[in-house]
């Protein structure tokens, strides 16, 4: 079953000025998966994905990416970040921030070649933000940005794409759009996406994980009621905001 | 053409051209990358170099080269790698440059007669021989913009993400900075240290006004910086005022006009779709 595996996490601690962040987390994420991350803010969610980026480095613990360590497989994952990182009248065009994406593949002191301009072509076509590819990047709206940088993650062509909340700015009409996405692209990419937004999640991902410093997660959409209220604390919040929890269990 | 049959005019001209070319190139990162107050604290640092080259009884123009290559590049490491707060460390290192400046002269015997010219600039009195540095100079910026030119737009754009993708983030901010130094060195005899923000931030903001790619940006901001250099120089020689304080005040006039000028050009654009609509 399983394909070849992306990631493996053994026993990864993080602190921030001495102050636990991620405590022992055991994951392992194959070629195949599409795997959601749920938690409540400030859970660590973001924090796991940089770790797996090689952009934190775990104060305890193993992260192996590809058999080898995070830094030296950074070609081959890519990430869409929480958005808003940059500043809106930056000088550069739709097609500039896609060809980005190649930045590392193409090589230092090297231009950009045709099959770089050919992998942004074929990403900005993907999320459908080909006709905008000369404007400005700001004069883009919030989803049309985050779709922008979704083809950035895609021209890497990797072999994992993290997301980190990536529909905090997108409308709900282009919500469904967007997963769909997602859908298509988890044939060719294992696939991670972290959110706080539980029922948006659970109907499109093949597995789930539960993060709140502490890692809940069977392989499986499978999470049981203690584990919930270990992560969030407050179960019955939780089900007051509308999410049924049974549908994390009944899907197909 | 009376002015331009003197060498030193001629001198100052070419001068004002290479200052521009340097300032119109980095001047963009500088501005995109919001690293000005970081640029002001290299340019004042500089003038640690200034008096270490009359301590050394060298030019001070190679002693401000090192000496700023050598902040700037401290100036990145602390403010990377401490945790002191990134303006702190700047303010901290800008202060210490210069008192080290102020000690290097005072220990130089004799009097230090052009010392305000460096402070000031002193674009009328420069010799072949600066002029030839500030060449170099400009050569080795051109250079290394045109190698690392797609590696500095992912750092300026989104440095986080610039990383994750695989590029050496951090030593090319440091690289960046060393060109920010230097790019300094070659702007002090044409503005004075003091005034050097100035022509890194002026002509790239107002360049960034017209258009939206980093390249356009560049060119733009270079001819801009030609046509303040030019005209500063050419109003100082008419109205017989400081040249650097001429030169950064033509700048700023024109930026202010520019500013009101594209104002104007928004709203207009504003109204058209609303009267079809």
């Amino acid at each position: 079953m399983a394909g070849e595996e992306v990631v493996r996490l053994e026993d990864v601690w993080v602190h921030y000025d001495g102050v636990p962040v991620l405590e022992g987390i055991n994951l392992d994420i194959n070629q195949d998966d599409f795997l959601g991350i749920i938690g409540p803010n400030g859970g660590g969610k973001t924090t796991l994905l940089r770790v797996i980026l090689g952009l934190v480095k775990p104060s305890q613990g193993r992260v192996t990416v590809l058999g080898s360590t995070p830094k030296r497989r950074r070609k081959f994952v890519s990430y869409v970040p929480q958005h808003s990182l940059f500043d809106q009248d930056f000088p550069v065009s739709v097609w500039d921030v896609a060809l980005m994406g190649r930045v590392g593949q193409a090589g230092l002191f090297k231009r950009y070649r045709k099959e770089d301009n050919k992998a942004a072509l074929n990403a900005l076509q993907t999320v459908e933000m080909l006709d905008l590819k000369d404007r400005q990047i700001g004069e883009l709206s919030g989803g049309q940005q985050q779709r922008v940088f979704i083809a950035r993650a895609l021209v890497a062509e990797p072999k994992l794409l993290l997301l980190d909340e990536p529909t905090a700015s997108v409308d709900a009409p282009m919500m469904t759009e967007f997963y769909e996405l997602l859908e298509r692209l988890k044939q060719r990419m294992a696939i991670v996406l972290v959110t706080h937004d539980i029922s948006a999640v659970s109907t499109y991902v093949d597995k789930i994980a539960c993060l709140n410093r502490r890692l809940f997660y069977h392989h499986s959409k499978e999470i049981s009621a203690e584990e919930l209220e270990a992560t969030y604390q407050c179960p019955i919040q939780l089900i007051a905001h509308g999410v049924p929890h049974r549908v994390l269990k009944e899907h197909d | 053409m009376g002015p331009l049959e003197y060498t030193f005019m001629q001198h100052a001209l070419l001068a004002g051209l290479l200052a521009a070319v340097a300032c119109g190139i980095i001047g963009v990162y500088v501005v995109v990358k919001r690293m000005v107050f970081i640029s002001g604290g290299i340019s004042h640092a500089s003038f640690g170099g200034i008096g270490l080259g009359y301590y050394l009884g060298i030019n001070p123009v190679l002693g401000a080269l090192f000496f700023t290559v050598a902040s700037a590049l401290s100036m990145g490491v602390v403010t990377r790698r401490t945790r002191l707060a990134e303006d702190t460390a700047i303010g901290i290192l800008w202060a210490i440059g210069m008192a080290l400046g102020i000690i290097f002269i005072d220990l130089t015997p004799g009097y230090a007669p052009d010392l305000f010219g460096y402070l000031f600039g002193s674009i009328l009195t420069v010799p072949s021989s600066d002029l030839i540095t500030m060449l170099i100079l400009d050569i080795a910026i051109i250079a290394t913009v045109f190698l690392l030119y797609k590696e500095f737009l992912a750092l300026s754009f989104d440095e986080e993400f610039g990383t994750a993708a695989g590029v050496p983030t951090e030593p090319l901010y440091l690289i960046l900075l060393c060109l920010i130094a230097l790019t300094v060195v070659v702007l002090i005899k044409v503005v004075g240290i003091i005034l050097v923000i100035a022509l890194l931030t002026i002509p790239a903001a107002m360049a960034r006004q017209f258009t939206h790619s980093l390249k356009r940006m560049m060119l733009f901001s270079i001819l801009f910086g030609v046509v303040f250099t030019t005209g500063g120089l050419w109003l100082s020689y008419e109205l017989d005022l400081a040249s650097g304080a001429t030169i950064i005040l033509v700048s700023g006039a024109l930026f202010l006009a520019s500013l009101g000028f594209a104002r104007l050009h928004r709203r207009k654009q504003l109204q058209q779709p609303s009267q079809r609509g």
